[in-house]
């Protein structure tokens, strides 16, 4: 039914609407990088995303901007949440958006300290 | 025989025992040359019929008496301590003073030449007795230390039960005044004690309030041999100050003497048993945490290991495997684990939590992370060790077969037992294994150094690299590393540095008790110093806070050893634990700071202030290296040296 499909259209868009999804949203990169140190992203998982025993490594080439919402509003294991109300959408793509801009580090070749520590 | 205080009734007698024997042993001029205890019973009381009151008219009261001579006394009880002491062959005697043995302090200065023990001075007991600690794991015998009565004990503490939890052996010296009569007023009666080790009891191996000399004689061999029997232990022997003050009225009492005790070896059938299970295994796995004391125990281990060709996990209670070696699995304890048919636990605190977790969330649960049917074996002393009050025993292991045993006294016997029990038939098989663990363990390493580049060239600097410029500086060197396990360091000198002798890594505080690092790592670069091992402490700022006059000690006493600040801004652990409940209710989440940093520490001014070398603060990862070395010709000329690195987290 056309009004039944309308209605439901509208639903979906107002839901959406309320709670964009990151990816539809243009995150900054500055912004992003401020709000992962605010919220204590780094404490875990680095300044730069770069992981340690106490989370993984989320950069460089980050997981994608929803996958990370998804994520972070129920971690499976033992990370803990940030729901929408402590972290909105919006501060996900920004933090995606910082995670995406850190670039890869030299491969091990040329870091000689490394270097003499790979097998 | 006694040689302690003799009580008196008498009311005439309400002289101080200490002032009437002092002057009983010196008056008379040339009187000192006769045996005191005839001196002592024929001199009159000397001693003012008020009481005193403290401090300037408790000195008035010494210095009262009427004959010059009877100011001074001969041997005294603390030389004959001394004396009992030197038997012990101890090294070290760190200390903080305090007046309840100020006559121990002086005999061993004076009487004792302060060698053997030399004592080394601290600014806090937590330090002195942690640096026991630190020292014990090195050298594989005690050092001493003295405590005050009631205050200096509970400073202490704090670092006892870290040593009870690391069972590790420090011989403790407290002092204390039990005859109530002859406390001075004010201070005295507050650092009197009617059982100054109860404080401490419960996480005490054992301790004793001997009351005259020879039962101190004998107390202090048996202190020194309950220490140094597994599982080892702290302990405490209580010293009255009138029994050290007192003059040896005639011949010295007799002298004990210790033989250290052969440690116990777990039941040769248990042994039997676990090497047969072992053997028969198709995926047996070694997990290993506070096995190996020695070069020879690794080498056992490695032996056993080679033998079943399976994995080894080190829990790096103290360093039991090479951390290069194909078999250690250590970076992979979660399908080593997963994948086991059998497992046996060498030493291991926590043999629970080898097999199972429990997940940190609202809901707390727990689950195997085992086969549901491995069999898990257990050799350790811990059980012949075991208090009720403080909780460090860990969860009910559910073991299929416990051995109660010391691990490296009783390894020789099990790798015989495998040796045994292997049929040469599986030798193919344990082959094919050794190859395809050689395999992981390279695609391992190289995964590990390429998890160390990412934050290669981040400020703050990233741990990895901390770790790998370290490495760069030490791998030519005898080196070796100190301070808490490398937990808050997420394991990076483990994962990347080539670790193979038992001297280079002695594992953390054991209590987890907050303030040992520092403390600790001067006690194991002293235990170095005569070996010329270039030791290197990675020094998280909040464990410094806790007893930052550690670094004053070092200086003092010119102790060699490179601390590497890993300068995180805080308590990292406790801000990840407030970000986790304030995450849990969706708040605040950019205010949990409060309580947790510790920001704008000049770390090198701090060092600096106590006389140490010291550069830094480095932000910039490619001033590292320079710094490092610059360091390093310090600490090789045989000075202490700090240097601040503004690091990430973990
Ligand atoms: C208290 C530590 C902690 C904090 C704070 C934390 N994480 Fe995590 N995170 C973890 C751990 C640990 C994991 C690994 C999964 C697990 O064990 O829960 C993880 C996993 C993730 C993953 C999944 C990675 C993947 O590839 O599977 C993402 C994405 C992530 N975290 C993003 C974030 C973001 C964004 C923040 C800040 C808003 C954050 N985390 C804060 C500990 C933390």
């Amino acid at each position: 039914m056309k009004t039944a499909s309308l209605a439901l259209a509208a639903v979906i868009l107002s839901v959406t609407s309320a709670a964009a999804q990151p990816s539809t949203l243009t995150g900054d990169v500055e912004r992003g990088r401020k709000i992962f140190m605010d919220v204590g992203c780094h404490q875990c998982h680095g300044t730069v995303g770069q992981g340690g025993n106490a989370g993984l490594r989320l950069a460089p080439n980050p997981r994608s901007a929803d996958f990370i919402a998804t994520y972070i509003r129920k971690p499976p294991l033992v990370m803990p949440p940030y729901t929408e109300a402590a972290l909105g959408n919006q501060a996900v793509a920004d933090i995606h958006a910082y995670l995406a801009s850190i670039k890869p580090p030299p491969p091990i070749s040329e870091i000689p300290l490394l270097k003499q520590l790979a097998p | 025989m006694t040689q302690g205080p003799k009580k008196t009734k008498d009311a005439a007698h309400t002289v101080g025992r200490r002032a009437f024997l002092a002057a009983a042993a010196t008056a008379g001029g040339a009187a000192l040359t006769k045996p005191q205890a005839a001196l002592a019973q024929t001199q009159p009381d000397v001693r003012p019929a008020t009481p005193t009151v403290p401090s300037a008219a408790g000195a008035a009261a010494e210095t009262h008496p009427p004959a010059a001579d009877s100011l001074t006394v001969g041997r005294t009880g603390s030389d004959f301590m001394v004396d009992v002491f030197k038997k012990l062959d101890i090294e070290y005697l760190a200390m903080m003073p305090g007046s309840s043995f100020r006559g121990l302090h002086e005999s061993f200065l004076n009487h004792g030449a302060n060698k053997k023990p030399e004592i080394l001075t601290c600014t806090h007991e937590e330090i002195a007795v942690a640096m026991c600690h630190g020292y014990a794991k090195v050298e594989g015998k005690p050092m001493a230390t003295m405590l005050h009565g009631a205050v200096g004990v509970q400073h202490a503490s704090m670092a006892i039960y870290n040593a009870w939890c690391d069972r590790v052996p420090i011989m403790m010296i407290g002092g204390n005044t039990l005859d109530s009569t002859m406390r001075r007023p004010g201070p005295e009666w507050a650092h009197s004690v009617q059982d100054n080790a109860a404080i401490v009891r419960d996480f005490l191996k054992w301790d004793a309030q001997p009351v005259s000399l020879e039962d101190f004689s004998e107390t202090l061999m048996r202190g020194y041999s309950l220490a140094m029997t597994p599982p080892f232990g702290p302990v405490m022997v209580v010293t009255d100050s009138e029994l050290q003050e007192h003059p040896i009225e005639g011949k010295d009492p007799p002298m004990s003497r210790v033989t250290v005790p052969r440690p116990p070896m777990g039941d040769m059938g248990g042994l039997i048993e676990a090497a047969a299970m072992l053997a028969k295994a198709s995926n047996p796995v070694i997990v290993a945490d506070r096995l190996v004391r020695t070069q020879a125990g690794m080498n056992k281990l490695v032996e056993l290991a080679e033998l079943l060709q399976s994995p080894v996990i080190d829990r790096y209670g103290r360093l039991n495997f090479p951390t290069m070696h194909p078999l250690n699995q250590t970076a992979r304890a979660g399908p080593v684990i997963a994948a086991a048919d059998v497992i046996i636990c060498l030493e291991v605190v926590d043999p629970w939590g080898v097999v199972n977790q429990l997940s940190d969330v609202v809901h707390r649960f727990s689950r195997r992370t085992a086969k549901a049917d491995a069999k898990v074996i257990i050799l350790r002393a811990d059980e012949l060790l075991v208090h009720a009050n403080f909780q460090d025993f860990q969860r009910f292991p559910n073991a299929d077969l416990t051995i109660v045993g010391d691990g490296e006294t009783s390894l020789p016997y099990l790798v015989e037992a495998v040796a045994k029990a292997v049929p040469a038939a599986s030798r193919a098989a344990h082959q094919a294994r050794r190859a395809q663990l050689e395999e992981v363990s390279r695609a391992t390493r190289t995964r590990l150094v390429t998890e160390a580049s990412f934050g290669w060239d981040a400020s703050p600097i990233s741990v990895a690299r901390v770790h790998a410029e370290v490495w760069d500086l030490v791998k030519g060197l005898d080196w070796t590393l100190t301070g808490s396990d490398m937990g808050f360091q997420s394991w990076w000198p483990q994962r990347l540095w080539k670790m193979e002798k038992s001297y280079q890594f002695a594992g953390g505080s054991g209590g987890y008790g907050v303030g040992y690092g520092a403390p600790s790592s001067v006690g194991a670069a002293l235990a170095h110093r005569k070996h010329g091992r270039f030791c290197v402490n990675i020094q998280s700022d909040g464990d410094l806070m806790c007893n930052p006059g550690a670094l004053w000690t070092a200086v003092n006493h010119k102790i060699p050893m490179l601390n590497i600040m890993h300068n995180n801004g805080g308590y990292h652990q406790e801000w990840m634990h407030v970000q986790r409940m304030a995450a849990r209710h969706s708040r605040g989440l950019d205010n949990v700071h409060h309580g947790n940093v510790l920001p704008a520490i000049d770390y090198a001014k701090l060092a600096q202030s106590m006389g140490m070398f010291a550069i830094g603060p480095i932000r910039d990862p490619a001033e590292l290296g320079p710094a490092l070395r610059r360091a390093a010709e310090v600490v090789k000329a045989g000075e202490p040296a700090l240097i601040d690195v503004v690091s990430q987290g973990r």
